[in-house]
């Protein structure tokens, strides 16, 4: 059993990834016990919810327009323009949709989060909610999470949305792609599953994002010069988790949810 | 959790280590009820490590802590929630929440132990606001206030949930004369108003005189000292005078 704890680097990655876990597994069970202040749920679904939505709206079009722009140029030499918008749909349900969104999430809302639990730790602010008997993983992680489990979701089925309205635009209007057959082709080659994909994958970034963000938060150290590592160590953390993980979860939704043609 | 014991809190052996050094080295003390008791150090003399033990906020490597008979040193973070319902804190920059304006800093505690009232939270955030002497500042954000303010809005955070006991870490530190004395003031009348038990951790010479019915002082991680005002100053004890005295022979 000596081997992997040989390794200091190894031995870092365990035990930051068994803290984060704990911080989830005491998280979830403080939402299982309803410790929910729901005004602060409330207000964090504003700050990351309605807040990210600019965001996610311009990252979802500029990625639709120029994902179709691109596909249309390979294609088109093929004859084969009318497929983009199915290339296109399923790309965005499955992938970038959910990824691009979880990157951009992790970098707003993750670092607000470590940056804003991270300074109430240097200034004993978090020493101040314990003293006064309030659990700060209930009062700070708990409200985080149920807003980030709501959002994400929601927040990818946006950025889908907008990228697919973005890429209908330019198929259609820019590179003069027959509407009917781009709408038909698309609707036929994406399904529901495509969607639950993206809803699901939302889901998992959420989790990836809210831990990671407070758990930097929370172990922050050596005032103004720690916050901003713990922030940066967040942004990067959960967006180098966010690329790792997508690939194992799509070849486990993969099978879940195999791609094919509506029967 | 009643004791019979003249004592609300009892320390015994009390250790601990921050990375390879040793901040307490086996600590006993007894703080009494309704007492204010002032314990003495050097700067970095481990007397806030001392004091966070106190109300859970470290757990120590070996010893006891006791509050009102109860041994709280191996509870866990959940079981010292109604120990830390008796007892209060004023950190020693306030730790006044940024995101939250005096008033909300100081219904706080209210709202956390589910009172819903508002006419009962107004009444009592308006008496805490007196007893500091802060009227008129409650839409102010803590960034906008000065050091004695901030500790003052503290204070009735602090003394609005009613504890038992109330520990000062540094309260006079870095403040002048005149709200030092302000400060100092307020702990003496939150003795006598309300009966609190008070543990005052600082190295201020006037502010000990003003507010200490017992006092010790801690030294390479012990207790070097413990007893009333009147026998520290007719010590003869080296040390004891020289920290009187602020007397260093580090460099001479």
């Amino acid at each position: 059993m000596k081997f992997p704890y040989s390794f200091p680097v190894t031995r870092a990655f365990c035990t930051y990834l068994g803290q984060t876990a704990l911080l989830a597994g005491e998280t979830f069970t403080s939402i299982v016990a309803g410790r929910i202040r729901w005004r602060l749920v409330f207000d964090q679904i504003n700050e990351i919810g309605f807040g990210s939505q600019a965001v996610v709206i311009i990252t979802g079009v500029f990625t639709g327009a120029v994902f179709t722009a691109q596909i249309f140029f390979q294609f088109s030499a093929l004859n084969m323009s009318t497929a983009v918008g199915p290339v296109v749909s399923i790309a965005l349900c499955r992938e970038l949709g959910p990824v691009l969104t979880g990157l951009m999430v992790a970098g707003r809302v993750g670092a607000a989060m470590s940056a804003e639990i991270g300074t109430m730790k240097v200034t004993q602010q978090i020493d101040a909610l314990r003293a006064l008997a309030v659990n700060p993983i209930d009062y700070l992680v708990v409200p985080r999470a149920v807003a980030m489990l709501v959002s994400m979701p929601l927040l990818v089925a946006e950025c889908v949305f907008f990228a697919l309205i973005a890429s209908y635009f330019v198929a259609t209007r820019i590179l003069n792609v027959n509407s009917v057959f781009f709408l038909h082709h698309m609707w036929s080659y994406t399904h529901g599953k495509d969607m639950v994909m993206a809803l699901s994958k939302g889901f998992v970034f959420a989790i990836i994002v809210v831990f990671i963000g407070c758990q930097q938060g929370l172990t922050t150290k050596n005032g103004a010069v720690g916050v901003g590592r713990s922030t940066t160590d967040a942004v990067v953390i959960s967006s180098l988790s966010i690329l790792m993980i997508n690939f194992f979860l799509t070849m486990a939704l993969n099978i879940i949810f195999p791609a094919g043609v509506r029967s | 959790m009643s004791s019979s014991s003249p004592n609300l809190i009892e320390v015994r052996d009390l250790r601990q280590t921050i990375g390879t050094q040793e901040i307490l080295r086996g600590v006993n003390l007894d703080i009494p009820r309704g007492e204010t008791v002032v314990l003495l150090g050097q700067s970095g003399g481990g007397k806030s490590v001392f004091l966070r033990h106190l109300i859970g906020l470290m757990s120590p490597l070996s010893g006891s802590i006791r509050i009102e008979g109860e041994e709280i040193s191996r509870l866990s973070e959940r079981e010292l929630e109604p120990v830390r319902r008796k007892i209060g804190m004023l950190f020693q920059d306030g730790a006044l929440f940024d995101s939250m304006n005096v008033y909300e800093n100081i219904a706080f505690p209210l709202r956390e132990r589910g009172e819903r009232n508002g006419k009962v939270i107004r009444e009592k955030v308006a008496n805490a606001l007196e007893l500091v002497a802060l009227q008129g500042q409650e839409k102010k954000m803590p960034v906008n206030l000065s050091g004695g303010m901030r500790k003052r809005a503290s204070l009735a955070r602090v003394i609005i949930s009613e504890p038992s006991c109330i520990l000062y870490d540094e309260p006079t530190a870095g403040l002048d004369p005149i709200v030092s004395d302000t400060i100092n003031r307020l702990i003496s009348r939150l003795k006598s108003q309300l009966c609190v038990t008070s543990i005052v951790v600082t190295h201020d010479m006037i502010s000990t005189d003003h507010i200490a019915d017992h006092v010790a002082l801690l030294r390479d991680g012990r207790i070097h000292f413990s007893g009333t005002l009147e026998q520290l100053h007719t010590s003869e004890d080296p040390v004891i005078t020289d920290f009187i005295q602020g007397r260093s022979h580090e460099i001479d």
